[in-house]
């Protein structure tokens, strides 16, 4: 039987892959069959993603994507994809009376600017084959949301919402799709680090996902299905995995 | 850093209640405004002004002004 969700003999690159959601994807898409080439800022957990693939042909690369000749040099090593999954990120909790310029540059950079100027550069090569597929990890925040304290965040995922609308149009000529998955509170790493809640607010907000909160692998298993041809007239559209958060 | 400056920091970040009984034994959250909001803006005046980053545990855990002072004070550079 064929398997309509497979992706065997693709090359997918993942950013973000050294921890949380973009390593997930890493890990399933491998174990779809994809050839999988990794990039994150930690050489030690980006290496330990590279050890946890199953399968061959994968490879990985340290860069940090708001550098721009680390951008330059990771789509040169590139090869040809038919998959890329835009996952690097960083969080910042802060009321808005306190941003600044310096703290929303810095969040722009990370979750705005990075992730569409590596595609910008991919295209720009011509590094993404004919039918292949974009998937942009967003968020529930700035697109179906708000958060308190998450205005700056709110703001890099809403753009990027917003300029996936006229990317996808533009690169249909190429037969390239580009989507993205807007998931709502995933239990990873990066939350327990990055925000003021405590644990007993985290289980007390949980309360409020009739399905609980995500894990990394239903985030990834949404990116599965957007990487492969079961998706093949799908683009443009920001996929809700929020375990019904929004429809209350 | 000393108290005083320090409380009348904390009290800014109240824009509702008058603050201006606000000491060091003033048990902040015992009030009509005190919200996540609030703690939130704790959180971030302290890692503007003092470059401390103060954990939600850190504000849960406290009582008075005084105890967050202490926190701020063990780990300011």
């Amino acid at each position: 039987m064929i398997n309509p969700f497979s992706l065997n003999g693709k090359n997918i690159l993942v950013t973000g892959a050294s921890s949380g959601i973009g390593k997930q994807i890493a890990l399933s898409a491998a174990q779809m069959g994809a050839a999988i080439h990794i990039t994150g800022r930690d050489e030690a957990r980006l290496n330990g993603t590279l050890e946890a693939l199953t399968g061959a042909g994968h490879s990985s690369k340290i860069a940090d994507l708001t550098i721009e000749e680390h951008l330059d040099q990771l789509v040169a090593n590139s090869p040809k994809l038919d998959g890329l999954v835009l996952s690097s990120g960083i969080v910042k909790t802060l009321p808005f009376k306190f941003v600044t310029n310096t703290e929303l540059d810095t969040i722009m950079q990370a979750n705005f600017y990075a992730p569409v100027m590596l595609l910008n550069k991919l295209v720009r090569n011509k590094k993404l084959n004919k039918n292949s597929s974009v998937v942009f990890i967003s968020s529930i925040g700035g697109n179906f949301i708000g958060t308190k304290g998450n205005s700056m965040y709110s703001a890099a995922k809403g753009a990027i919402n917003a300029m996936q609308k006229v990317i996808a149009l533009e690169l249909v000529a190429q037969k390239i799709r580009v989507n993205n998955v807007s998931p709502g509170m995933v239990k990873t790493e990066l939350i327990g680090k990055a925000t003021a809640f405590t644990d007993e607010q985290f289980m007390a907000d949980e309360k409020n996902y009739p399905l609980g909160y995500g894990e990394p692998a239903d985030v990834a298993n949404a990116v599965i299905y957007l990487l492969s041809d079961a998706s093949k007239w799908v683009t443009g559209i920001s996929l809700l995995l929020d375990g019904g958060f929004t429809l209350q | 850093m000393d108290i005083e400056t320090f409380i009348g920091e904390f009290a800014e970040q109240f824009d509702e209640i008058s603050t201006e009984s606000f000491g060091p034994e003033t048990q902040f959250k015992e009030n009509d405004e005190w919200s996540s909001m609030t703690a939130l803006s704790i959180i971030a005046m302290v890692d503007q002004n003092y470059a401390v980053r103060l954990t939600g545990d850190d504000i849960r855990n406290s009582t008075t002004i005084q105890h967050i002072y202490d926190i701020v004070a063990s780990r300011v550079a």
